[in-house]
């Protein structure tokens, strides 16, 4: 109670009054890059550029145009990316999270020689630059035919297993042995004894590795753009780009609308997993 | 040694080797080791495809040392690096040590600043471009066309992006100094300044270890902000050729891939050398965490 008072009593600092007011002022300003971009959305083309920071008058205002104007711009329809973006995200996603958690159980547990290797060879993709293998990375997944939506998730575990791999292990490190030698005296084996002893105790690091990988696999450019066969499947961030970066004089209007189209996704996954989210940043931050 | 004879209960473990490794394993082949192997290989060779690779010695790499635009954005990259660093280091830690004072509306503020953080690069950076041409606009002139406005700009994206997610670390690390510390030191007579440099940097020292290093690899890796914003934009014709103001190394390997075919071996030499400069880094990186926790 005594603790509480003084809280409350902090709280009401005079200057803690005043710091509260600059930040909600600050917090205005970090969320208005997000607002002009809406606002613009509904602005027509040629008053992006020249009344960027006006709201939408009775000459400039568009209305929904931008929006139909961007879903159908171009040969390739904004949807499909939509769909690709989902799919995508949420099957490797689904595939990091089984494969590299049994791989990380698995190689602690044994933890023999050939096991070290992979788990130091793992430690090490990490610190590799994308750029060190995106030619023969895109060669190879032409090659076996990875160049799918469909397909694509296996280069995403692939690339993606080393700090899976090395979060999960860490994890597994910390974890009682006793539990998973109770089920097997209780003759469970070591299938059942991963999905239905170890598996549960994993939940807060699934969750944190998983907010990682989504918030990667969502918003990654460079990878997809190279792996996929472009005529065929575009993603959300690559749609994007591709309007802009190939059409020189390109209708920002409807751009704009791609991007309040493209972030509403986004603002629903952080106000529903906010908590975890916050805690997931900070769990791979460890990793160091 | 104990730990050892209850793993081995659970012995029949070791024969489900192809169940639990053996997926992660081939993927990590396919996606990682085989190209990071064979990168290293054609870094030697002239290749237009990966079927046509011919030996050349050192001949991409002479090349690449002899890039003036290369060499440009490696002195580009490392500036943008010391300034975003510091930028975004220094307002993380501001924003986390008023955010940890129990201040109303804490909460609303931390997600708040952690939103844009989920947005991807491409994106931002367009949103960005947007936004700094609607200014410079009435100024007559725009992002692509002074260098100058095209890094401060970079620096503005990116501290936007990142000032939340340092945050965010920098607040779990100011929460963990034990709150005897700070109160004996008020017994002592420490003022407020005293008590920041004398007790709360030295405990939150390794939240700052690992902002730091987070955003040097962030920075030094950065492509897609970069891309999006400017694309390298304005160009300076120079003697030998064109060079790219704003372009950061790792557009600079991309570009030197994509545009040329020809000159592919080169841009895997560079994309290695890029490789060792970030190891270089993370090896550092390791040193220095190594050594905090001989202290402790």
């Amino acid at each position: 109670m005594k603790s509480k008072d003084f809280a409350l009593d902090k709280r009401n600092k005079p200057s803690n009054i005043i710091l509260t007011i600059v930040f909600s002022v600050i917090s205005v300003i970090y969320v208005l890059p997000v607002l002009v971009v809406l606002m613009n959305s509904f602005k027509f083309n040629e008053y992006v550029n020249s009344t960027t920071f006006q709201l939408p008058n009775a000459m400039s205002f568009a209305g929904f145009n931008n929006y139909i104007k961007g879903i159908t711009f171009g040969n390739y329809p904004f949807f499909n990316s939509v769909f690709y973006s989902f799919t995508i995200t949420i099957l490797s996603t689904i595939l990091i999270l089984l494969c590299t958690s049994m791989c990380a159980w698995y190689l602690s547990r044994v933890n023999n020689f050939i096991c070290k290797v992979v788990y130091y060879l793992c430690v090490f993709s990490m610190v590799v630059p994308f750029q060190m293998v995106m030619f023969t990375l895109s060669k190879t997944a032409d090659t076996l035919n990875l160049n799918t939506p469909y397909t694509i998730p296996i280069i995403y575990l692939g690339f993606g297993a080393g700090l899976a791999v090395f979060m999960f292990s860490g994890f597994v490190k910390s974890m009682p042995l006793s539990v998973e030698e109770a089920a097997s005296i209780d003759g469970c084996g070591p299938i059942r004894t991963f999905f239905q002893v170890v598996l549960p105790i994993m939940r807060p690091t699934i969750i944190s590795v998983g907010i990682l990988e989504i918030m990667w696999i969502w918003n990654d450019y460079l990878l997809p753009y190279l792996v996929l066969d472009r005529k065929l499947y575009m993603t959300i961030p690559i749609h994007i780009q591709y309007l802009q970066g190939s059409y020189g004089a390109v209708d920002l209007g409807a751009t704009m609308a791609l991007i309040v189209l493209s972030v509403i996704p986004i603002i629903i996954f952080y106000a529903v997993c906010q908590k975890h989210i916050i805690k997931g940043v900070m769990a791979g931050a460890v990793k160091g | 040694m104990k730990d050892r004879k209850r793993i081995k209960r659970l012995n029949p473990l070791r024969a489900y080797f192809p169940i639990f490794v053996l997926p992660t394993l081939a993927a990590f082949i396919i996606g990682f080791l085989y190209p990071f192997i064979r990168g290293i290989y054609l870094s030697f060779c002239t290749f237009r495809t990966t079927s046509d690779a011919k030996w050349v010695g050192l001949d991409n790499y002479i090349k690449a040392f002899n890039d003036e635009g290369f060499f440009h954005a490696f002195w580009y990259t490392a500036l943008f690096t010391v300034v975003s660093v510091v930028v975004i280091n220094l307002f993380a830690f501001m924003v986390a040590y008023v955010l940890t004072r129990g201040i109303r509306g804490s909460n609303t503020f931390r997600t708040v600043f952690f939103m844009p953080n989920l947005i991807g690069g491409i994106v931002l950076g367009y949103i960005w471009q947007m936004i700094f041409d609607g200014i410079l606009r009435n100024y007559g002139t725009s992002i692509v066309l002074d260098s100058r406005f095209g890094f401060w700009g970079l620096i503005i994206l990116m501290a936007w992006q990142q000032i939340g997610y340092m945050m965010i670390i920098y607040i779990a690390g100011l929460q963990s100094v034990p709150e005897e510390l700070n109160e004996a030191a008020k017994i002592d007579g420490a003022n407020g300044w005293q008590t920041l440099r004398h007790i709360t940097i030295p405990t939150v020292m390794p939240s700052i270890t690992i902002c730091t290093f987070l955003t040097l690899t962030n920075s030094f890796k950065l492509f897609d902000q970069n891309l999006a914003l400017t694309n390298g934009a304005p160009i300076a014709f120079t003697a030998n050729g064109a060079i790219k103001q704003t372009e950061m190394i790792a557009l600079n390997i991309y570009n030197t891939f994509y545009t040329n075919a020809n000159w592919r071996g080169v841009g895997q030499a560079k994309a290695v050398l890029f490789f060792v400069l970030v190891a270089v880094i993370a090896l550092i990186q390791l040193r220095f965490t190594r050594k905090r926790e001989v202290q402790q």
